[in-house]
């Protein structure tokens, strides 16, 4: 058994764990934070990503142990006082999600995409870095709409030159 | 009917949850003593089973207790059961294998469960199964449905001779065999269905909690119909007796099909927890999906289709050999035959059909509905048919099935259908119009100069759907009718509480079946809660398939909604001092027309529970049930269009341009109807250019993870263009007719026909893979 002491959505957690224990597992059953999910064995569904210090990740493919010490953002703690953050929001006005199984791993993906490029995102991009994140029931149509909104709506000044 | 009401865009009630992690699945749920099971599950296709022994796992770290088929057999847990009979030609029944929840004796494809390990955690589970040591004696085995009815081949079970399940048919042998020997041209070509795997997002999960104090069961699980699963455990499995067995499937991570039946994971884990006194969870991993989710598709079919010399269909003539996998999943039988064949006419008026299935046991995983289930099978073999009959008769794609559309209705077709109301033209001419057919030759041209080959195909859909009527459905073979029941509680405050035997994993049924209320009361949405899903909530019902929450679900919420309304009338019209016929519901009041004399709605509930002036007699409270059972099937249609570019150096198919032209009767909620049909076309687009579930010869499966199914991700789709040519179901009294598999079975032909056109090869099949489609582009081929 290993401790592993990590922030997660900003509160200081620690917890033993086998030393197997991927991040997903600590996250979901030992800190009950359900929101991560599990779609795949092999890391090619993107249901479990987070943010680990500010990064996305998915947690399928990370010990709990590799992510002692640092900052894990899940999609509970993505919006503070219980709203929404842009993103979650354009996917709720733009429909971009169905079933909501891959939406977390979608929104925390997405969030970390419109971080990286600034503003300049168009389809062609979003849809390739939407890559790693598999969604079966919206035909990714409305999550590319919802994407593109929330970037716009993120980065207004940039919102021309996103078009 | 207002900003909140049936046709409006309103934003899903149900989001909030999902976008912030609150969503609540099967395998988010936790109770106290919990523990992991893990299934044994057989690695080979086709084995005896010498011995289990399970000593070695049972001393192993945090196991609780390892449970194997002959303990659950000797408790007198049942076989699982297929619940639709189908009858051979010869009048025979359909010849049942034994399907065992965990196998005894043999195991009939890799995946077969022989044991369950119960442990602590599920690393430990995981780690004991593996010291659980099965004797096998390995059989040989048989894949390919083909190979199964070939003398000599591999016997699965001993009740069915050759592996021949059934061997059925379905029109006028006579009449079709008559018209092809008359007709001016006959088309013969071979058709493939490529067997696909659903792949809905969220994995199977159950959890099984049995509770000795009351003895009562409590079964959380990944189910797009909890009644039909306590119905089949409780009659049918002896699992739990139905009045002690309450049945939830909460928030489902998508279905299409693959959910709908009851699998051996949910019989046992219920089963384990009584055996061992401990909640016992189970969940899935995304190779076990791939191993025992039923599979969809698999088909082969030999086609000829009779045309005169004016270039109209006078027959259609279908051979199909079904791959119905190792055992019989709980609706496979109606698939390949009632939901199937009954559609062979397509939009076409067609004088004589006649279809001849055969379905075959092998050694592969248990295949039954997916998106679609049927209709997409035979809208394949008829459209990709019709395009390459315009190819071979020298006319326009467009042209021919003009010609033969069906105009008039209602319409009797010659396989049983009844199509009740549709203008086929109007979605062509629609589709066409917005995919710019007639410039399609300039952007051929266009694409040549660049080295690419352009492409252009139709497709023309029909389904049969809204999946109902009782009586009809009884008819076929179906086990269960097929109505919907709904109740509505109208809170002392005016509040609404809707209960319905629909099922939402994916659809938004909390928002569209509030929509219908807020639409008729004029109370707000927020102030209506949809409650579905658990048995012990909502008495009966026949879950979401076969798009029948809106043409069966809803209606019957519409049935009720009548009783309450007249109820609530009869209440005001009393406390109003007028005739009941005068009161008119509006905007969340109750008024006398023609005066300025008004109740608020809450007022009127509130009279209702308060029951201090109620008309004599009446029964204090408001809340009113209906069932529904429809007098017809409804019949989606539409028209798609697909344009593509095929590198010929790479066989790279890029999808350029995608027209969906629908009719769906009357919409309730826009976004979510195009939401429906851009997850079917990504299925349908995925089942044409990516998908396909591969066995070796021996019966491993070599498409046993996301590394090698191919699922269709962002980069591989487009952005679709949708429109809708609505005509009203007259069906059900809302008109509607239903989108959830429209798209899944509308794109395959379109797709593969925009392929055959760009490359000029009509011998292609699904998926339509780089390699396959560079070959066939080769001048050779």
């Amino acid at each position: 058994m290993v401790k592993v002491k990590l922030t997660v959505n900003g509160r200081a957690v620690s917890g033993d764990c086998e030393e197997r224990t991927l991040l997903v597992q600590f996250i979901r059953e030992k800190l009950g934070l359900t929101g991560t999910h599990v779609g795949c064995d092999t890391t090619q569904c993107g249901t479990c990503v987070v943010h680990m210090d500010g990064k996305s990740v998915k947690s399928c493919s990370i010990l709990a142990v590799q992510a002692s010490g640092s900052s894990v953002t899940t999609i509970e703690g993505l919006a503070a006082d219980g709203g929404l953050h842009p993103v979650q929001a354009a996917f709720k006005e733009h429909h971009g999600l169905q079933c909501g199984f891959c939406t977390p791993g979608m929104v925390m993906t997405a969030v970390d995409m419109i971080d990286r490029h600034g503003g300049q995102l168009d389809e062609q991009t979003v849809r390739q870095e939407l890559e790693g994140n598999i969604c079966r029931c919206t035909g990714y149509h409305n999550i590319v709409k919802a994407v593109l909104s929330a970037n716009a709506e993120m980065h207004g000044g940039a919102k021309q030159a996103a078009e | 009917m207002g900003v909140e009401g049936i046709g409006a865009r309103v934003a899903r009630k149900e989001d909030k949850r999902f976008l912030t992690g609150k969503g609540r699945y099967t395998d988010d749920m936790v109770v106290p003593g919990m523990k992991y099971g893990y299934f044994v599950r057989s690695p080979h296709a086709h084995a005896k089973i010498r011995n289990v022994d399970i000593s070695a796992a049972k001393a192993m770290p945090g196991v609780v207790d390892v449970l194997n088929g002959k303990q659950l057999r000797e408790d007198g847990i049942g076989n699982l059961i297929c619940g639709w009979m189908i009858h051979s030609k010869d009048g025979s029944a359909m010849k049942m294998g034994a399907w065992r929840p965990l196998a005894v004796e043999t195991v009939r494809y890799v995946g077969d469960a022989v044991a369950i390990v119960i442990a602590d955690s599920l690393d430990e589970a995981r780690d004991a199964a593996e010291s659980v040591v099965v004797d096998y004696e390995e059989l040989p085995a048989v894949i390919e449905a083909v190979d199964a009815l070939k003398p000599g081949a591999p016997q699965i079970h001993p009740e069915a001779v050759n592996n021949l399940i059934f061997d059925w048919e379905i029109g006028d042998a006579a009449a079709a065999d008559q018209a092809i020997a008359q007709a001016a041209h006959v088309i013969e070509v071979d058709i493939v269905n490529n067997r696909l795997s659903p792949n809905a997002m969220e994995p199977r999960a159950t959890l099984g909690i049995y509770d000795a104090g009351d003895d009562h069961y409590t079964c959380y699980t990944t189910s797009q119909n909890p009644h039909l699963a306590r119905l089949v455990m409780s009659a049918f499995y002896n699992v739990a007796p139905e009045n002690k067995l309450r049945v939830i499937a909460p928030d489902v991570g998508g279905g299409f099909g693959s959910k709908i039946y009851i699998y051996p994971e949910e019989i046992v884990c219920l089963w384990a927890s009584k055996k061992t006194g401990v909640p016992v969870k189970w969940t899935a991993d995304r190779t076990e999906a791939f191993l025992t989710d039923a599979h969809g598709r698999d088909h082969v079919s030999k086609v000829t289709m009779a045309f005169d010399a004016d270039n109209r269909i006078t027959a259609l003539k279908v051979d199909t050999i079904a791959n119905l996998g190792a055992y019989m999943s709980l609706f496979s039988s109606c698939v390949p035959t009632y939901l199937y064949a009954t559609l062979l006419s397509g939009q076409y008026d067609i004088p004589a059909i006649h279809a001849n299935v055969r379905t075959v046991y092998t050694n592969t995983a248990p295949v039954d509905a997916y998106r679609g289930a049927g209709r997409p099978e035979a809208t394949y073999l008829l459209e990709r048919t019709m395009d390459m009959a315009a190819r071979e008769l020298g006319v326009s794609p467009a042209e021919l099935r003009r010609k033969n559309f069906i105009r008039s209705f209602p319409h009797q077709t010659p396989v049983i259908l009844t199509y009740d109301a549709g203008d086929y033209e109007a979605s062509l001419n629609a589709a066409m119009q917005a995919a710019d057919w007639d410039g399609f030759a300039q952007r051929k041209e266009e694409a040549s100069l660049r080295g690419m080959k352009r492409g252009i195909g139709m497709s023309c859909y029909i389904e049969a759907c809204g999946l109902a009527p009782s009586q009809a459905v009884g008819s076929l073979g179906a086990g269960v009718g097929l109505w919907e029941s709904a109740e509505v509680r109208v809170n002392a405050v005016g509040t609404v509480e809707v209960l319905t035997g629909s099922h939402s994993h994916g659809q938004g049924h909390e928002t569209t079946f509030a929509q219908l209320v807020a639409g008729r009361l004029g109370v707000p949405i927020d102030s209506i809660s949809i409650v579905h899903g658990d048995t012990d909530k909502v008495q009966m019902g026949m879950g979401t398939y076969g798009s029948r929450s809106g043409a069966v679900g809803m209606s019957a919420v519409a049935k009720a909604l009548d009783k309450v309304e007249a109820k609530a009338k009869k209440i005001a019209a009393h406390l109003m001092e007028a005739d009941e016929s005068d009161i008119v519901i509006e905007n969340g009041e109750l008024k006398v027309a023609g005066t300025d004399k008004t109740l608020p709605w809450f007022q009127v509930a509130l009279a209702a529970y308060t029951a201090h002036n109620l008309p004599s007699g009446m029964e204090p409270g408001l809340k009113e049930t209906a069932f529904y059972d429809p007098s017809n099937f409804t019949f989606p249609a539409g028209c798609y269009i697909c344009e593509v570019e095929v590198d010929p150096e790479t066989g790279t198919t890029k999808i350029v341009q995608f027209v969906a032209a629908d009719d769906f009767g009357n919409i309730i909620n826009p976004m979510i109807v195009e939401g429906q049909v851009h997850g079917g076309l990504a299925q349908g687009i995925g089942q044409a250019l990516l998908e396909g579930v591969h066995y070796d010869e021996s019966g491993q499966l070599l498409t046993a993870s996301y590394m090698d199914y191919a699922m269709p991700r962002a980069d591989d789709l487009p952005s679709f263009d949708l429109s809708h040519q609505n005509t009203p179901c007259p069906s059900n009294p809302l008109g509607v007719k239903g989108c959830g598999e429209a798209g899944a079975i509308g794109s395959p032909p379109a797709l593969m026909n925009a392929i055959t056109d760009a490359i000029g090869n009509n011998m292609l099949t699904m998926p339509a893979t780089p390699q396959k489609v560079w070959m066939a582009a080769q001048p050779t081929h």
